[in-house]
């Protein structure tokens, strides 16, 4: 069982979410307004947040990013419209992923499930020894831990599996499409913007120099690659 | 069009009918001043060096002495003709059979024989190609008492050159021509003046109404001045200005229907998104309730699902329509992508599929997935197996072709297919689709700067083809 904490103005949706997600086994607390949202976050903090965009007061936006500046808690956003600016720039402020309204709530549960898992650990690559330099990088994968030249890195969840995904296999391209698939489980045909934001929060963390990066290089055409250094 | 007929409109055209009417006036008024002027003076001309002729021949005659013995001789008759000669005028006397030398070779025998019926007559004759005045009259015997004088026999002939009156009339002539070469210049010129003046308008007037034919609502005539032409050209203004707001308006209320459509679509979705989020606890439920509650659970929750689809279709047609529908464009593998669509819905069993490997094509992968969907879906409902789906590459394009193997579309269908809301039977009200899918499907298509079409094939079968642009690119480079 998890604890989702729902952030949704509307008391229809909020009311029929709760209920869902309630059915499908999970704790949920929910909240009215963002700024309730972040008192019930801090007095109890969840597993994973179901935030709103379009709120009064303090927006979805802003709510994300001081979750973001607080934790690595895992957020996804509804949106009212898959609009293509409300989407962007809910990625841009940290969320992981996103669903449109109105959602199927086996969809939204798979998303959450998702998320979950990505937070949960890294059981999916056993081949390689859980300790790796690539450069001034240093992965742990058993421990889950990131340090750049000794000082450990802050990854939400969906960054550190995606740069566990890529460094996996150093040199290798994965399209946008396949990292979708690995890391946010989505199916084939997923939003390409989700990787793209990620791999920008990313390269912010990671790199020297985002505009010239080292670890995670574009291949144009083709999508993403870890190295080579 | 060919050189004939080119040179037939030309010559229809007002610019060359002004220039042809204006050149002819004043052609034919400076011919006729000209002629007229010409031919008098010529006429006065001749008849004066006629005049003094004659008179300086008879008053030399008058000076000669008496005639000697009849017949004369030879010497006296070269005597008279020298007497009567001098600078300008060559004398020539004649006796029958007898003359004196010199002046011309022959003299015109009808002149002679007027001379000698005792008239005084002249005549001009050409002597190798210059033009020369011969005056003829005879000798008359003065008889004592004051008596009719006598015909004597003896025929006087003088010769005198015509050459500077030819001078003169020529350069007459040369005056002539050279006034209808300046007429005719200034003919021309007045033309080309009143045809700018004319045609100037005409040809504004027809690049404004081109403009306006083309689209362009804002396009005006200039009017100049008050006459007939400046009041068609305020005329075509007012017209177009009329138009103009016409279509303004027209359109103003388009884009509020539909930005109506797109802001009922939004207000829809919050409460069906609180309903969507308990369908799923109605179907858990309904298998328990009792009778008639069941039933109304599971109504409920299926009519849910197809409103969700219904408003979910409508907001994406009126984003096409408000112009706010935008490409997220990634690279992507055609094959594997149209394999992903009949796998997330389970049909890779029943589509039989022939796609090319390895083909990377960059679109919006969501809207090849609804598009692929919608049109298998299309032929799964209302066609017949085998349902297929082919891709084939070609230099510049992708086609996606869908095709089964029913009965194919009617031909009155075809044409309407793609219409919102379209249901080619009738009989059936309401169909899985909510009756966009076609058209959000082409939309689709063509925001990619593609296409989708519908044709039948042989023998048998309706087949949908999505056509995609490839614009030859290099994938691979490192950014």
């Amino acid at each position: 069982m998890s604890r989702v904490l729902l952030i949704e103005d509307d008391r229809a949706v909020r009311t029929g979410l709760e209920l869902a997600l309630t059915r499908q086994g999970h704790a949920v607390d929910a909240a009215e307004t963002g700024e309730r949202g972040l008192e019930l976050l801090r007095a109890a903090p969840p597993d994973v947040v179901v935030l709103d965009l379009m709120l009064p007061g303090m927006d979805g936006f802003e709510i994300c990013r001081r979750i973001r500046t607080g934790g690595e808690l895992p957020i996804i956003m509804l949106t009212a419209r898959n609009d293509d600016m409300d989407v962007v720039a809910g990625l841009e402020a940290g969320a992981d992923d996103y669903v449109v309204k109105p959602v199927q709530p086996r969809v939204l549960e798979a998303r959450i499930r998702a998320v979950l898992r990505r937070s949960g650990g890294g059981s999916a690559n056993v081949g390689p020894p859980p300790l790796e330099r690539h450069g001034g990088l240093t992965i742990d994968r058993a421990a889950l831990v990131v340090t750049k030249l000794g000082a450990p890195v802050g990854l939400a969840p969906t960054e550190l599996r995606l740069l566990l995904e890529l460094s996996a296999t150093p040199g290798r391209v994965l399209s946008r499409q396949q990292l979708l698939e690995l890391v946010w489980e989505h199916d084939y045909l997923g939003d390409s913007r989700l990787v793209d934001a990620c791999v920008q929060r990313l390269r912010a963390k990671i790199e020297n120099d985002s505009a010239a990066p080292v670890y995670i290089q574009t291949v144009r055409g083709f999508g993403y690659r870890f190295g080579p250094l | 069009m060919n050189p004939a007929a080119r040179l037939l409109g030309e010559a229809r055209s007002l610019r060359t009918r002004l220039l042809l009417a204006f050149t002819l006036l004043g052609v034919s008024t400076a011919v006729l001043v000209a002629g007229v002027d010409y031919v008098q003076a010529r006429d006065v001309i001749l008849q004066k060096t006629q005049d003094t002729a004659v008179q300086t021949l008879t008053a030399r005659i008058e000076t000669l002495p008496g005639l000697g013995a009849t017949p004369p001789n030879q010497a006296e008759l070269e005597e008279i003709s020298g007497r009567l000669s001098d600078r300008d005028d060559t004398a020539i006397a004649v006796y029958r059979d007898r003359r004196s030398a010199g002046g011309l070779d022959t003299l015109p025998p009808e002149l002679r024989a007027a001379v000698r019926e005792g008239n005084v007559v002249w005549q001009r004759v050409s002597v190798a190609g210059h033009p020369v005045l011969v005056i003829g009259t005879q000798l008359r015997l003065t008889r004592p008492g004051g008596a009719t004088p006598l015909p004597s026999g003896l025929e006087i002939y003088s010769v005198r050159s015509l050459d500077p009156e030819q001078l003169s009339i020529g350069r007459l002539a040369a005056r002539a021509w050279l006034t209808g070469a300046v007429a005719l210049i200034f003919a021309v010129l007045l033309a080309l003046l009143a045809g700018r003046g004319v045609l100037g308008p005409v040809r504004e007037l027809r690049r404004a109404t081109n403009r306006l034919g083309k689209g362009d609502l804002t396009a005006r005539a200039r009017v100049r001045g008050t006459d007939e032409l400046a009041d068609v050209a305020r005329t075509f203004n007012n017209t177009a200005e009329m138009l103009e707001r016409h279509v303004g308006d027209l359109r103003r209320m388009e884009s509020e229907a539909r930005r109506f459509v797109a802001d009922v679509s939004h207000e829809l979705r919050t409460p069906l998104a609180a309903m969507t989020a308990v369908t799923d606890v109605l179907d858990d439920e309904a298998q328990r309730l009792p009778g008639d509650a069941g039933r109304a659970a599971r109504l409920v929750s299926e009519e849910t699902h197809k409103l969700t689809r219904l408003v979910n279709d409508l907001i994406e047609v009126s984003r096409f329509d408000t112009g706010t529908a935008t490409l997220v464009l990634d690279d992507v593998d055609v094959a594997e992508a149209i394999r992903a669509t009949l796998r997330a819905r389970g049909w890779s069993d029943d589509v039989e599929t022939d796609l090319p490997v390895g083909v990377v094509v960059r679109l919006d992968p969501r809207r090849l997935d609804m598009i692929i969907a919608n049109l298998v879906s299309n032929a799964l409902r209302h066609g017949e197996p085998p349902v297929s789906v082919r891709a084939h590459g070609r230099p510049g394009r992708l086609d996606i072709e869908v095709s089964d193997g029913g009965p194919g579309l009617a031909p009155d269908v075809l044409p309407q297919v793609f219409d919102r809301f379209y249901k080619a039977d009738t009989a059936r009200a309401r169909s899985e689709g909510s009756g966009l899918g076609l058209a959000i499907a082409r939309e689709n298509a063509r925001l990619h700067r593609g296409d989708l079409t519908a044709a039948n094939r042989s023998p048998a079968g309706a087949a949908f083809t999505l056509h995609l642009p490839r614009p030859d690119s290099e994938p691979g480079d490192v950014r």
